[in-house]
């Protein structure tokens, strides 16, 4: 059975603040969807092909610039939440 | 006046041609529409500011006959979570309420070409999660065939739209039904096409391995229109494949005779179906027998797992692909203490309800304890689901089954169950799992007190077989 502070674990993780309230209601939802999806454990049964070696394929393209176009990246800029002279402005990572 | 009701693309177009009436005539009388309707209705998140220059533009190209196409001048809704460029795209959620998107997803820029008019964005539930719009950030989206029910969802804005003639045709997006079930709750044609047949090039990713564009419209032929002009491989999503891989529009089986249709029977078996949906589907099964296709039962023994598969690889796509609304380069962002906290803040008020469960449900799934258990079970799942299709696709060329377990509900009636909304999804979710094409079609409605309910009939095919799927639809629609 699930708990409150296992909630508190995922939120966590999934960088997310939630209300007493969301916990108590997530709880509730988890543990009903969890159940109904525990009906996949009752299937014996292993990958229905083998993956060929064949079948794979190179989906990358190569990261090369191919868009010099500048006002694709003041558009980009222009999203920033905060900026300071076309630069991305975020808070210091490490904390003294 | 132009009569909206019964207006097709070819009709359109051809009037735009003849010089009957102007692009800026037509997005005129959608305008006025939207104007009259949608405060009731709620489809649209905003309606463009510049949809009659985009008309006198179209309008230009007809007259000067330069680049015409069938959907130069034709006025169409966007469902919020494709990018228009310039324009804002929230995906009906505060994190990006203010967002604009900075480049045109493939199926626009195709659009544009085509000289289509975009007349605005539309509701949607919150980056696609919910089956009934009633997920949207900014307020639930009413049936045009019955005020007090949902127009479905998550595409529900796109279906209301074009139900509530205010839009001529519209663009959404299918992860498990989104197109299929409203299009089956306002009685449109909505077609999830193949997986791969359209580029996801700009619409916000939910389930990756999922997600395909498509178009709503009020006939089959609308609807291929739609499709033709938006399919295609694009460099820019490399699950998108070339319509020669797939085979797009040549069925192997046509020259053998007589096109099959199977009736999975694990389908007949689904506890909580709505009488008036049996019936009706009965009555659908006739009707094609007597335009002489051949009906059988097929089994897809995996089938009555779909709904628990997709419901765990879901929320752990889900959780990956929300992971980059951190409010740091771009959407909203919340002040906290420290880098940190401004994720956490930054998430909690950007997310609606739906979304976070679905993100923590994720994170669990995904955790290293239950990841065999879960993510890992679900995909061998999946793939003896994708065998089955493939197994029975051998014996029949098409597989019906009813869009949805029941026609629209009323609004608020299921918001608090998310499990029930969730198995709302039975029939539709499968051709995701699988990856094939799929369409809604109306096929009759269910009376209840003043209101027509309408119903829709969902036709599956092979991979790559789109075009069989228009086909045997348009038949159907016809007689």
């Amino acid at each position: 059975m699930m708990e409150i502070k296992d909630i508190e674990k995922l939120a966590k993780l999934a960088r997310i603040e939630l209300s007493e309230a969301e916990k108590q209601a997530y709880l509730k939802d988890m543990s009903a969807i969890l159940n109904y999806v525990d009906q996949i454990k009752e299937i014996v049964g292993t990958t229905s092909e083998e993956k060929k070696a064949g079948d794979l394929r190179n989906v990358t393209r190569l990261d090369e610039s191919q868009d010099q176009d500048q006002d694709k990246a003041r558009a980009i800029i222009a999203e920033f939440p905060r900026q300071e002279r076309n630069y991305l402005k975020v808070k210091k990572i490490l904390e003294n | 006046m132009i009569d909206l009701k019964n207006l097709t693309i070819k009709q359109a177009h051809e009037s735009l041609l003849s010089g009957k009436y102007t692009a800026v005539d037509l997005a005129q009388a959608y305008l006025e529409n939207i104007k009259t309707k949608d405060s009731k209705i709620h489809a649209y998140l905003e309606v463009f500011s510049d949809v009659l220059d985009q008309a006198r533009e179209s309008d230009k190209r007809i007259a000067s006959k330069d680049r015409v196409t069938v959907l130069t001048g034709i006025p169409i809704a966007v469902k919020d979570n494709i990018l228009i460029k310039g324009r804002i795209a929230s995906s009906a959620s505060k994190m990006l309420e203010n967002y604009h998107a900075t480049y045109d997803a493939t199926v626009i820029k195709k659009l544009k070409e085509a000289g289509v008019i975009f007349l605005g964005r539309t509701n949607m539930d919150e980056f696609a999660m919910g089956g009934s719009t009633e997920n949207s950030a900014f307020g639930v989206t009413h049936n045009p065939c019955d005020l007090e029910r949902v127009a479905g969802g998550s595409s529900g804005g796109s279906a209301a739209a074009v139900a509530g003639d205010m839009a001529l045709a519209a663009l959404g997006s299918d992860t498990g039904g989104s197109i299929r079930q409203p299009a089956s709750f306002c009685g449109l044609v909505g077609f999830k096409p193949t997986y791969g047949a359209v580029s996801r090039y700009g619409v916000m990713a939910m389930g990756s391995s999922f997600d395909q564009i498509g178009p709503f419209a009020k006939s089959t032929e609308d609807a291929q229109i739609l499709f033709d002009f938006i399919a295609g491989s694009d460099i820019m999503d490399s699950t998108s494949v070339s319509p020669q891989s797939l085979a797009l529009g040549i069925h192997k089986g046509l020259a053998l005779g007589p096109i099959k249709i199977g009736i999975p029977k694990e389908v007949m078996k689904v506890e909580g179906m709505d009488e008036a949906v049996l019936a009706n589907f009965n009555q659908s099964v006739e009707k094609l027998k007597k335009l002489g296709y051949e009906i059988q039962e097929v089994s897809l023994p995996n089938l009555p797992y779909s709904l628990a598969v997709y419901y765990t690889l879901i929320p752990a796509e889900v959780s990956s692909n929300m992971a980059r609304f951190d409010g740091v380069r771009y959407g909203l962002h919340v002040e906290g203490a420290n880098m940190t906290d401004d994720y956490f803040k930054s998430k909690q008020t950007g997310f609606g309800p739906e979304v976070k469960r679905r993100i923590i449900l994720g994170t669990y799934i995904l955790s290293s304890g239950y990841y065999d258990a879960y993510y890992n079970k679900a995909n061998i799942v999946r793939d003896l689901i994708r065998a089955d299709y493939k197994k029975a696709f051998e014996i029949v060329d098409v597989i019906i089954t009813p869009t949805t377990p029941s026609p629209a509900f009323k609004i608020g009636e299921k918001i608090n169950d998310p499990l029930k909304l969730y198995l709302e999804d039975i029939f539709t979710v499968p051709a995701n799992l699988a990856g094939i094409p799929a369409v809604s079609i109306p096929s009759g409605f269910k009376p209840v007190g003043a209101s027509k309910l309408p119903l829709g009939l969902q036709l599956l095919a092979a991979s790559g077989n789109d075009k069989l799927l228009f086909t045997v639809a348009a038949d159907f629609e016809s007689k």
